[in-house]
């Protein structure tokens, strides 16, 4: 176990009457609330991807004005590298991460001082980063060979029927444009600010302790983990990383959000200007996408209320409240629901690979709100935009968004555009239908403010380089890796789509296993035996090293490549070598001509009708004799010399 | 051995002042001669150390010593009031195994601190005591926990006594905010302690307890120590752990303590001090023992002050300044100038925009840190039939006036398109005052100025509207000062001029705003009560200095022969 934060003082008595667990003692106070699906509410409304933000217009230059550092004292986080691995809070006696000015407040005021405020501009019409604002649905390349889906959450069919109804939609004069914030859970192991874990799916209020739960006096701890998982965040996404940030409040009344307010980022996001590329599946047609990312930034997790069912009573419980979550957000750059479900897979596959969250969507660890509107393709406004929240799959965000353009496309068309309005819709899987879940009366007004209970957050290049450095390679550099290295679209996207898989071929072809041989195995009898199992690579007993001699002992014909799958399957449900089955089995390739010769005699002589059949012209029957003979060698007999040798035989006389 | 301060040289005013009014002021030789204070005059002697003296001669048990207290507690707090929550027989059990520790030979067991009993302001939390911060919003709550300078203040084996009583939530400047009762002060209990430390201070001027830990946002620790005639510090902001303080504003709170010496507040501070990791925005400058630095004056030159370049605050001692703590102050001045130090007047021009920055930034602040008192994970919750209404009706009932006015205020100033002109300026104004500060402490070592423009005031006087006070006044002009931001700076100082008649607090917002350290040492009296009424000298130097205001303060003190604060309350037992 780590060093983590100081520890908390014990769990609650209940002393103060009240106790655990928390009850909203009430009559029917919270069943009309909206339920809070997958928590998705925090981080709804602030962020307006489309329109920018309301209400703090006008930030003027104004002079010396130092905000967090005449906030904060005289103290700073600043994170140096080499980075610690372990995860503690900093700790500024021992690591000497706390940088003091306190006696000289001009030192002060220039070493603190952040730029000016500047109004954060969710609209960027740069094109900087985007290559792809329109769909080409011309351009997609057709180099799909086969329609076996490479996406086993997809449905594969519905989705190729939606997108190309919305596709059809657009040519109707019509686009979507589409957004997305999406939520990672980190799996850091204690909480953003105080040294609580987290694990899903535990009792509820058994890891709260009085600073997550909003006791007063209590203070937030930054766990500096956070802040290394944003950066990596960051830098996999191609950001700029803010050398110095800041966390802001956040305020709003709920009973699943103890202080009253949530410790996020506001104007001085962690990470920010990025860009994401992607491969669309084949069967959607591939193609490449790159989609913007407005910026990342680090906050914390609200509880989850638990409603009774008979709506009298509602509990809170508090076990999330304070777990470190990375929000990020994109550029309006999707235009159908297949790229905007791309979108959260590629991001799924980098916190993945990043091993910054479990990226588990059921779980909540990995959340998307979608904003979708949709407006007459040449008219450069956007539309009037609609959020979605409740999706638990990509599958459910493609088809959620294809649901929803269509709809706000029918609304134009009937002349009724005005009923699009901007609200927050449900997506409801039994329906396959979005419905109202609230509509937004003006702008919520989260009056944000610097936290003064927290430093700035002040990077130094050496740490962003230490990590910079630590990075894996990432899904997008994967996938151009293994297209030069010759294999199909398919493979790739199969191979890149699960770090575990990916190192496994990367494993096997270090290995001197030929790439392509290799990627036939992983993709076929080692994908299905997973699929049928349901385990995942890194759980079977075959090593990388054992795939690549089997391929060679099949490249150099010690065995067939019938007897290659009988071993495959022993190799991964017992583990072992290909030497050791081989001769445990006695597997090895007869390649002995006179062997052979002898077994084919022998085949000959025991079926003479079928000779005879052969020898009138029934040629097609050398499968058969082939198929006695390999039998009767067991499977091992070598098939090119077996057939030469039949060949010869049976035309011999 | 410097020269003992004669009475009559407070009356002489420095040369580079104007001649002090003398219509209120008293002199200290007509006090002193009062027959109330029947305890000899002379300089304050340290409690804490012949408290562990005694302890350690076996000269007195520390049950003895407890019972002293807790007896003279028991006649005074009718009167008094100062304490929310007494821990009486917690206390004298603590008493009993600490000499039950110390008779079987347990050197460690005389910590410090050991048998010193403190007070603790109530928005401090305590684990095993109700912790209200005066508010019936927490009526009944206790804490899990210890706050860091309650801990650290027991581990040194100190004793805590009770919760003292304050302006709810720390929101006030006369105790008189408190949702529980009233406090009295000990030199006159028709008059008001000062707030919002007020239960603090005057439970140390009563010798209720030894000394005790106050909280100070705007003046909460300085200005009732100059009321109540004890010595008052305000920490460098991050010097102590605001861990386990209930949140004001986050980012001018600071833990103070109080105490009947400069020696006990220097010994406590050296305790509570120091980093902790439970507060990123404590300081882990290292922690000196501040009291092994006070050096008895005996052993001192006779011009101890010699080289000390003091300033002493023009813009704190002109209009709506009572005279006689002008010429207090003043003469304290003078007295200092004795000591060897050189004085002379600073002007900070920034100084009278700090008070509506600091309603700006403490309210905005207290806004959101009192959004947690919502009635829902504790404290006091109101049967609702909405969501809606359980927050409203929790809150409306929990919280007092002046706490909801300062919500209000600073739910206004964040709210969309008023920030800029609210929060953001007043940021600014807060560089520019810390800027001043810096600028004049490099001239001068410390700079003095009265704690409080006045001495105590009658209970009543200062809340009798506060709705005007703030509805009327401050709002209009905060809001031509702020909203129409436009306005230059010489419209912002004039502004603020006007809200400065009407506020008490004027000269202390500025040294939280700046973070600075301040200590406030009793120099004088003014007509008052049946004794006079204290006046207390505040002390103001750079960030971690304290150590710098603690030495000049103890020669200071110790240099007063003539003066006694010891309230008559005292001498009527």
């Amino acid at each position: 176990m780590p060093a983590l934060h100081p520890v908390c003082p014990p769990a609650l008595p209940s002393a103060s009457g009240r106790g655990l667990p928390l009850w909203l003692r009430q009559r029917g106070a919270l069943h009309s609330a909206p339920a809070d699906v997958a928590g998705g509410r925090e981080g709804g409304d602030d962020v307006d991807i489309h329109g920018g933000k309301s209400g703090r217009q006008g930030w003027r230059q104004l002079p010396r004005w130092e905000d967090k550092a005449a906030v904060g004292g005289d103290v700073v986080y600043v994170f140096h590298g080499p980075f610690a691995g372990d995860e503690h809070p900093p700790d500024c006696d021992q690591h000497n991460r706390l940088r003091f000015t306190g006696d000289t407040l001009a030192t002060m005021a220039l070493t603190l001082l952040r730029g000016m405020r500047t109004p954060i501009s969710f609209r960027s019409n740069t094109g900087l980063f985007f290559t792809v604002l329109q769909p080409r649905l011309a351009r997609f390349t057709t180099r799909a060979e086969s329609a076996q889906a490479t996406e086993p959450k997809a449905a594969p069919k519905s989705i190729q029927l939606a997108t190309k109804e919305a596709a059809e939609q657009k040519t109707q004069g019509f686009e979507a444009i589409i957004g997305i914030e999406t939520h990672v859970q980190l799996s850091t192991v204690t909480k953003a600010f105080c040294s609580c874990p987290y694990n899903y799916g535990s009792q509820p209020n058994s890891t709260i302790c009085p600073t997550c739960m909003g006791h007063p006096g209590t203070l937030p701890v930054l766990n500096e983990k956070v802040v290394e998982c944003a950066v990596k965040l960051g830098l996999a996404l191609n950001c700029d990383i803010s050398m110095t940030s800041k966390f802001d409040r956040k305020q709003y009344f709920y009973p699943d959000l103890p202080k009253g307010y949530q410790i996020s980022q506001f104007d001085i996001p962690i990470a920010k200007k990025g860009y994401v590329d992607l491969d669309l599946p084949m069967e959607f047609g591939g193609g490449h996408r790159k989609f913007g990312i407005t910026r990342v930034h680090m906050e914390e997790d609200a509880g989850k209320l638990l409603h009774s069912e008979s709506g009298s009573y509602s509990q809170v419980d508090l076990n999330r409240a304070g777990v470190p979550l990375l929000e990020i957000v994109s550029e309006p750059d999707m235009r159908t629901g297949i790229e905007a479900a791309e979108y959260g897979a590629e991001i799924q596959r980098i916190v993945r690979y990043l091993g910054v969250s479990n990226g588990n969507m059921q779980e909540g660890s990995l959340r998307c709100d979608v904003n979708v509107s949709v407006r007459p393709v040449g008219q450069s406004e956007f539309g009037t935009k609609v959020e979605i929240k409740n999706m638990n799959s990509f599958s459910a965000i493609n088809r959620a968004i294809d649901y929803e353009i269509s709809r706000q496309i029918m609304l134009h068309k009937e002349g009724q555009a005005g009923q699009i309005v901007q609200e927050t819709r449900l997506w409801d899987e039994s329906s396959q239908k979005t419905f109202t879940m609230r509509k937004k009366e003006g702008l919520a007004d989260y009056r944000y403010f610097p936290e003064p209970d927290l430093p700035e957050v002040i990077l130094t290049s050496d740490y962003i380089d230490e990590i910079r450095k630590s990075m894996p390679e990432l899904p997008e550099a994967k996938r151009r890796r293994y297209e030069n290295m010759g294999l199909s679209m398919q493979d790739v996207l199969f191979l890149a789509n699960d770090d575990n898989v990916a190192h496994f071929f990367d494993s096997t072809i270090e290995h001197g296993a030929d790439a392509k041989l290799a990627a036939n195995w992983i993709m076929g009898d080692i994908a299905a035996y997973l699929k049928n199992e349901k385990l995942s690579i890194d759980e079977i007993k075959l090593t990388p090293l054992e795939l690549s001699e089997l391929i060679a002992s099949i490249k150099n014909a010690t065995i067939s490549g019938k007897i290659g799958k009988e071993i495959l399957v022993e190799l991964i449900a017992k583990g072992g070598t290909v030497k050791g089955v081989i001769e445990e089995k006695d597997l090895v390739q007869i390649a002995d001509p006179a062997a052979i010769e002898a077994m084919v005699d022998k085949v000959i002589a025991d079926n003479p009708k079928q000779l005879e059949q052969y020898r009138a012209g029934k040629t097609k029957l050398q499968g058969f004799f082939a198929g006695q003979v390999m039998k009767a060698s067991k499977g091992k007999a070598n098939p090119v010399l077996l057939n030469k040798i039949l060949g010869e035989k049976l035309n011999a006389s | 051995m410097p020269p003992p301060l004669q009475a009559h040289r407070l009356l002489i005013s420095h040369r580079r002042l104007p001649t002090p009014g003398r219509r209120r002021f008293t002199a200290v030789s007509s006090v002193q001669s009062a027959p109330a204070t029947t305890l000899a005059p002379g300089p304050a002697t340290s409690s804490i150390l012949s408290i562990r003296e005694s302890l350690l001669s076996g000269e007195r048990t520390a049950a003895d010593i407890t019972s002293e207290y807790l007896s003279r507690l028991r006649r005074t707090e009718p009167s008094v009031r100062s304490f929310i929550h007494v821990a009486d027989a917690a206390a004298q059990r603590e008493a009993e195994e600490l000499d039950r520790r110390i008779a079987s030979g347990d050197k460690d067991a005389v910590g410090p601190l050991a048998g010193v009993l403190v007070g603790v302001k109530d928005n401090l939390c305590t684990a095993n005591m109700p912790s209200t911060g005066g508010s019936r919003v927490l009526e009944g709550y206790r804490p899990a926990y210890d706050a860091t300078a309650v801990r650290r203040l027991r581990e040194a084996g100190a004793i805590v006594v009770g919760k003292t009583n304050l302006d709810e939530f720390g929101m006030g400047s006369t105790t008189e905010g408190s949702a529980f009762q009233v406090t009295t002060n000990p030199w006159d209990d028709s008059r008001v302690p000062g707030g919002s430390s007020g239960g603090s201070a005057s439970a140390v001027s009563a010798r209720q307890c030894v000394v005790s830990l106050g909280s100070d946002t705007g003046g909460s620790v300085r200005q009732p120590a100059s009321f109540c005639g004890v010595v008052g510090l305000k920490p460098t902001y991050g010097r102590v752990s605001r861990f386990g303080l209930m949140a004001y504003a986050s980012s001018l709170d600071v833990v103070g303590c109080f105490g009947s010496s400069v020696f006990d507040t220097a010994t406590i501070l050296s305790v509570v001090a120091g980093h902790d990791k439970m507060d990123s925005t404590s300081s882990s400058q290292g922690v000196p023992d501040y009291a092994s630095e006070l050096v008895s004056l005996d052993l001192l030159e006779s011009k101890p002050l010699n080289g000390v370049r003091i300033g002493i605050i023009q813009e704190t001692l002109g209009e709506g300044v009572d005279t006689g703590v002008a010429s207090s102050i003043k003469g304290a001045a003078s007295h200092l100038e004795q000591l060897g130090s050189v004085v002379e007047e600073v002007s900070l021009p920034s100084f009278s925009l700090g008070l509506p920055a600091y309603y700006i930034l403490a309210s905005s602040e207290a806004s959101s840190n009192l959004s947690r008192y919502d009635g829902i994970r504790y404290g006091r919750q109101v049967s609702a039939n909405d969501l809606n209404e359980l927050y409203g009706e929790s809150r409306a009932n929990g919280l007092g006036h002046e706490v909801k006015m300062r919500i209000l205020m600073g739910t206004y100033a964040l709210s969309a398109g008023y920030y800029d002109a609210y929060y953001k300026r007043a940021q600014q104004v807060r560089t520019l005052v810390k800027e001043s500060f810096k600028a004049a402490l490099e001239r001068y070592d410390m700079l003095i100025s009265p704690a409080a423009p006045s001495v105590a005031y009658k209970i009543g006087e200062k809340i009798n509207d506060p709705l005007a006070m703030y509805a009327g006044d401050i709002m209009t002009v905060l809001n031509t000062l702020f909203y129409f931001g436009d306005a230059d700076l010489s419209l912002l100082w004039a502004m603020s001029q006007s809200i400065c008649r009407h506020e008490i607090l004027f000269d202390m917002v500025n040294v939280n705003l700046a973070g600075l350290p301040a200590l406030v040492v009793p120099c004088g009296f003014v007509e008052g009560g049946a004794a006079g009424l204290p006046v207390g000298l505040q002390m103001i130097g750079s960030p971690f200095s304290e150590g710098n205001l603690l030495r000049v303060g103890h020669i200071f003190e110790q240099s007063l022969q003539n003066l006694s604060f010891v309230p008559p309350l005292l001498a009527e037992l």
